[in-house]
């Protein structure tokens, strides 16, 4: 509006989103603001208050008597397929006789209202017989209870290789889940139409699953149900799989009653029943040489996965692939076991088990430092890949060459921008005068692989129409919540037609627009629906073009399309002139486009191939304090060095490195998920569950993006962002440990568990026990 | 008193509403029946402040606003208040018509503040709030209080607190203030408001008499100032908390004064104003102050209100008992005294009596030689509860203890003074091995629970930390004492 949105300037703008002034005025609509039919229905879940036995009575006679009510179902009323599990099918949307964790939705009501309903759910009377729960990963791996059977990825010898080191260290690190906290809660909303067919509004990261899951429990085939999402309030993961079960629900009870049903969960109902961040238990045995240099590692990778497979082959899969993160190892030993436990299902979450995997190996970059007194720093780029052009320690532990590596020359600008060597110093020497406060710095890097492991996942379809008037409107596969890939789409359409970013609009993604969609997931939404809805736009600009050659029998390479402006030697007119025209020639103003991600492959048996299009690299340098007295700590500090490759939003790139990082944060210092000893949830709300607040912002943040052009034909050598950041936080955590090792003393190597809560911290700096 | 509809001022004109029950919540009321979506639900428990309205009173002849949580405040609580939510924002000054933002919007827009956009209207409350209640740009540690009491799940804050003061650099509008009293004054003349809606009384005397005899003649009443409290029993229990007798309209029960009895605060004056009173009376006050909840709900509930719920983690007790405070109870024209911690005899248990009510909090004044400080732990800085809130008082004479009032919440069923220690402390000199040894006796004299905050070993081991923490400050050791030392120096 403001700034001259030339064509040139679409690409690399730092615009503004395109809904934000939407959210400033309160006019965005999320699915619980859009106008419903009258005589709309109001949906709740009545949960189990047992996490494993067997359903033996479900008196609902209060529930159907409540005032208000209008149905109530148990999975028997579910006319299709009684299961929402987007892999293994082993999800029941309503429980089916056994129960399988604390909260698991027993059965659904509907009523006048959202309160009515909510009071009927709690008229059951259910009678159970509790069975023994397993609810930790190692009462599964103790158990041999798996939701998918372990994994184990080897390279080298490596018992030889750990048996000639010269130095070995054992260790060990829980690592805890986290919560999603999307602040819009889990909703849908499930309106029946004319002759067997069925509109769902659902707030999810996977429309074409959810139409896929609505029409199999409801016995239906896929294209009676349109399934259509404008915006998120907030998705990281816990939108893909998860928004299935509400969808499901709200679509049977909708198609029973004959009347709109909305399912809106209360934010204690979604953090009970929806799957979270995989917590992990990480045992290693390392080899390495006098440099710190790793010769051989013996990982393992115990997940809790809960009562389903979900995502969690997929996710225990990135975390095998990530546990290299940017290190070269060697002779390798990776055995990642999926523990099938008695609480809910967890699934993804920003980063997909990529997170936990590169912990691991973080945790023994900073063993090692410790062990060998020496700086975590210098451990860590002695261990980096190598050159990508030397073809030495180059290869991944699944087989991929590292070609686009720029992890040791982007760690070096940021040491030397972040005056790390010396503030070390100046850390060590207040340390030494600081008997109650103490201080910690850590330098930690980030190498993610970006696409889909699941190949035939890397696909997109868009659809560009250009409207007689020159205005373009855009629907793709990609959903938006809150990443900005509305933004960038629209960019680079502008960008493809020479138009102001303000002549281009996105409509909602709706299934019945672009169908056999992948989710928008794994960073991937930019990269994919990026490039089909450029294809598409190159298909129409070219008829365009056509067109106006063959009028001025000029080459149709001579026709140029820039500031609203479509010109050739001797033509020169508006952008909406030309197409008016074309409309009367009959030329098709529209078009769909497709991308498929090239390159990629791998064999999911052996685990080799090539994954990963390309990789997004980024280092961060943390300082901390801690209280010795009470465990609290402080992030006064934080320099980011990441690489977006050439990004198309400056300014939205900078918005997800720095809410992952702070995201990532979270889950390593203040989000603790606490279970009971009978399985309950005990943080199952805003008030126990405690994400970043405003106060955790570190003063001094200082972000900036590094210079690197993705080397892969990436929508305009652009890379994503959407996860790679989240490990940014890593630098918090070892931040801390390293305050903590400061505390305790020479060659200390703190027990400190994540998330590093004051009471983790206390404890560490009491030698792992209070 | 008389039954009539709840009147508020709202969208430029005042609304009369009848027939509602009276625990619908402000949130309800927008969302559903005005079918005003700006505002949104994320918790409804006043935890994440996607919810975040604004709420304006005449005080001391002009137009206060303030932030709060409408999923936990009730309909009839806005009688004879303004309503402002985000849809009012930009037509502040006439700016939504010419299609301009309000400055706070225009400015979290320039900042890249919004990205999914859900909790962006809450966010957008609390900064048009502190907007109004600032003439000139306030310090980031303003700005940051100011937003205490709202989640952002995407931005990580940064962009959000990097707009204000952008938005101070445009040209500056305001709400037309005489317009907005003008229609509180019409209201303030309508009777006290005896609201019946679904069978329920909601009640709201408008003087301390008809308080004292709304209390007796309805001794089974629920009193409800903030409803930060009786508003989750509602949302998330779903609970019926029968007849209400609302404190708010009562403004003898908002006094705070400071006289040669030292400080008395009335049981209805807001937690914010409270402790602003209480830093002014003993600054230790402030960090505490500034950690209590939110300022949203700082801002609705009440210092009575903490102290009369009884909770054992409520953070005012331990910094009131210490300081000696006194708690006066009003029932009918009987009036009481007792020590604040005589108060509290069980968990959830306390000394009111059917028909009594909370008057206010008497603190004496305080002795020059009296080292005080109160903290609280928890995992967030932020809008958390208490593992450990701990106040000390120790007042020494020629370098021996002639006095120790320590109390702690987050350790009992209820606050609770640790009287071993103090007896330990009480007449040995005031030096580190005393410190050293009243500490051990500190770490075992409560057997606290273990629940999802702490265990109950991390809270013994804090509690002990925290005597070391007062000893360091008031023996002037050397900075950095704590993290808040750290953070003064940057």
């Amino acid at each position: 509006m403001n700034a001259p949105d030339t064509a040139q300037a679409a690409i690399g703008a730092g615009l503004p989103h395109e809904s934000a002034h939407l959210h400033v005025t309160g006019r965005a609509t999320y699915v619980d603001d859009i106008p419903v039919p009258a005589g709309t229905l109001h949906a709740a879940l009545g949960l189990s208050s047992i996490a494993h036995g067997r359903l033996l009575g479900l008196d609902l006679s209060a529930v159907r008597a409540a005032p208000g009510v209008r149905d109530v179902i148990v999975a028997a009323d579910i006319p299709g397929i009684n299961d929402c599990g987007p892999v293994k099918h082993d999800d029941p949307i309503l429980c089916a006789g056994e129960i399988l964790f604390h909260g698991q939705p027993l059965f659904a009501v509907a009523a006048d209202s959202h309160d009515a309903a909510r009071r009927a759910a709690r008229l059951a009377r259910v009678e159970v017989e509790a069975l023994p729960a397993l609810l930790t990963a190692e009462a599964a791996a103790e158990a041999e209870s798996w939701v998918l059977p372990p994994v184990e990825v080897k390279r080298g010898d490596t018992p030889a290789a750990l048996a000639a080191a010269p130095h070995r260290l054992r260790g060990e690190v829980n690592l805890g889940g986290q919560e999603h906290f999307y602040l819009e809660g889990q909703i849908a909303c499930a309106i029946p139409g004319e002759d067997h067919t069925l509109r769902l509004l659902t707030s999810t990261q996977h429309p074409t699953e959810m139409q896929h899951m609505v029409a199999h429990a409801l016995g239906w085939r896929v294209h009676q149900v349109i399934a259509e999402c404008r915006r998120m309030g907030g998705g990281f993961g816990g939108k893909e799989s998860q928004s299935a079960q509400i969808a499901c629900i709200a679509a049977v009870l909708a198609v029973r009653s004959g009347k709109a049903v909305k399912l809106r969960l209360d934010r204690d109902d979604d953090m009970r029943i929806t799957g979270k961040r995989h917590d992990f238990r990480i045992e290693y045995e390392a080899g390495f040489d006098d440099s710190g240099r790793l010769l051989g590692l013996k990982l393992l990778l115990a997940s809790r996965c809960g009562f389903s497979a979900d995502l969690s082959g997929p996710v225990n899969d990135r975390a095998i692939f990530h546990a290299d993160n940017a290190y070269y190892l060697d002779a390798v030993d990776i055995l990642s076991l999926r523990g099938l436990t008695h609480t809910v299902s967890n699934t993804a979450f920003r980063g997909f088990g990529g997170p936990q995997g590169m912990f691991a190996i973080e945790s023994v970059m900073d063993d090692i430092a410790r062990h060998l007194s020496h700086d975590a720093l210098a451990v860590r780029q002695a261990n980096f890949y190598g050159d990508s052009a030397g073809e030495q320690r180059n290869v991944t532990h699944y087989g991929m060459q590292v070609e686009d590596n720029v992890i040791a020359p982007l760690v070096a600008q940021l040491a030397a921008s972040s005056d790390y060597t010396a503030r070390r110093a100046a850390i060590d020497a207040f340390n030494a005068a600081s008997p109650v406060i103490k201080k910690g710095l850590a330098l930690t890097p980030v190498k993610f692989g970006i696409s889909f492991t699941a190949t035939f996942y890397n696909q997109a379809g868009a659809l560009v129409h250009v409207y007689n008037d020159g205005t373009v409107l855009v629907s793709h596969g990609g959903t938006e919540m809150g990443q900005g890939l509305y933004t960038k789409v629209r960019q680079i359409v502008a960008h493809e037609f020479g138009l102001p970013v303000d002549d281009v609009r996105l409509s909602s993604t709706d299934t019945s627009r672009v169908p056999n969609t992948s989710a928008t997931a794994a960073s991937s939404g930019t990269d994919l629906n990026g490039k089909a809805a450029q294809a598409a736009c190159r298909t129409i600009r070219a008829r365009i073009a056509g067109f106006v050659a063959e009028r001025l029998g000029v080459l149709q390479e001579a026709v140029q399309f820039a500031d609203g402006r479509i010109t050739a030697p001797g033509f020169d007119a508006a952008f909406g002139e030309v197409v008016a025209d074309a409309y009367r020639a009959r030329i098709q103003l529209w078009d769909a486009g497709f991308y498929k991600t090239p390159k990629i492959h791998y064999d999911p048996v052996t685990m080799q191939g090539r994954p990963f299009f390309y990789f997004a690299y980024g280092a961060s340098v943390s300082e901390v304090a801690i209280d010795t007295l009470t465990g609290e700590s402080k992030v006064l500090r934080v320099d980011i060095l990441h690489d977006v490759g050439r990004s198309i939003n400056p300014a939205l790139d900078i918005g997800q490195i720095e809410g992952g990082f702070i995201q990532g944060m979270g889950w390593l210092t203040t989000e603790e998920l606490v279970y009971a000893s009978d399985g309950r949830l005990a943080t199952h709300a805003p008030s126990t569950y405690k994400i970043p607040a405003v106060s955790d912002l570190p003063r001094d943040f200082r972000v900036a993006l590094f210079d690197n052009a993705n080397v892969e034909d990436s929508i305009h050598r652009s890379k994503a962002v959407g996860e790679p950041p989240l490990m940014l936080a890593f630098s918090v955590f070892f931040a801390l440990r390293d305050a903590v090792a400061a505390a305790l003393g020479p060659g200390a190597r703190p027990q400190l568990d994540a998330p590093a809560t004051p009471e983790a911290i206390l404890k560490a700096l009491n030698g792992g026990a209070l | 008193m008389s039954e009539r509809p709840i009147h508020f001022y709202f969208r430029g004109a005042i609304r009369q509403l009848d027939g509602v029950a009276p625990t619908r919540t402000v949130l309800q009321y927008l969302r559903e029946d005005a079918h005003a979506c700006g505002t949104k639900e994320g918790c409804a428990e006043g935890d994440c402040g996607a919810c975040t309205v604004v709420l304006g009173e005449r005080v001391d002849g002009q137009l206060r606003l303030r932030a709060v949580n409408a999923c936990i405040q009730f309909v009839p609580s806005l009688d004879g208040k303004a309503l402002f939510t985000v849809e009012d924002v930009d037509s502040v000054g006439g700016l939504g018509v010419t299609g301009l933002l309000h400055p706070v919007q225009q400015a979290l827009v320039d900042r890249h503040a919004s990205q999914c956009g859900f909790c962006t209207p809450g966010f957008t409350m609390s900064l048009f709030a502190l907007y109004e209640n600032h003439p000139e740009c306030p310090s980031r540690a303003t700005v940051c209080d100011s937003l205490s009491g709202n989640l952002c799940r995407c931005t990580g804050y940064r962009p959000i607190v990097d707009a204000v003061p952008l938005a101070y650099a445009q040209p500056r509008v305001g709400v037309d203030r005489d317009a907005v009293l003008a229609a509180l004054d019409g209201m303030a003349a309508l009777p006290a408001l005896d609201y019946v809606g679904a069978g329920r009384r909601f009640s709201a005397p408008d003087s301390l008499p008809a308080l004292a005899a709304a209390c007796l003649a309805a001794p089974g009443a629920r009193l409800l100032a903030g409803s930060t409290d009786v508003g989750l029993w509602v949302t998330k229990q779903l609970k019926d908390p029968g007849d209400l007798i609302y404190l708010g309209a009562v403004e003898e029960l908002k006094a705070i004064r400071t006289d040669a009895a030292g400080l008395f605060i009335g049981a209805g004056a807001s937690l914010t104003d409270a402790f602003a009173a209480l830093t002014a009376f003993a600054p230790a006050w402030a960090g505490l102050a500034r950690r209590f909840a939110s300022l949203p709900v700082r801002n609705a509930g009440t210092l009575g209100g903490n102290v009369a719920n009884g909770s054992p983690i409520g953070d005012s007790m331990p910094g009131l008992i210490a300081l000696g405070s006194e708690i006066l109870l009003q029932r009918g024209e009987r009036l009481r005294r007792m020590p604040l911690e005589d108060f509290y005899l069980a968990y959830q248990k306390t000394a009111l009596e059917p028909g009594e009510f909370v008057l206010g909090l008497q603190l004496p004044p305080q002795p020059a030689t009296r080292h005080f400080r109160t903290w609280k732990v928890s995992k967030r800085e932020d809008q958390d509860i208490s593992a450990v809130c701990g106040a000390f008082a120790i007042d020494v004479s020629d370098g021996h203890i002639s006095g120790a009032r320590i109390a702690f919440g987050g350790m009992a069923a209820t606050p609770l003074r640790a009287r071993a220690t103090e007896a330990f402390l009480l007449t040995r000199p005031w030096d580190a091995a005393t410190v050293t040894a009243a500490a051990e006796v500190l770490a075992h004299e409560y057997t606290p629970l273990s629940d999802m905050r702490a265990s109950s070993a991390y809270r013994s081991r804090v509690a002990a930390g925290l005597l070391h923490r007062l000893w360091l400050e008031c023996a002037a050791a050397a900075a950095p004492r704590s993290l808040a030392d750290l953070e003064d120096s940057l």
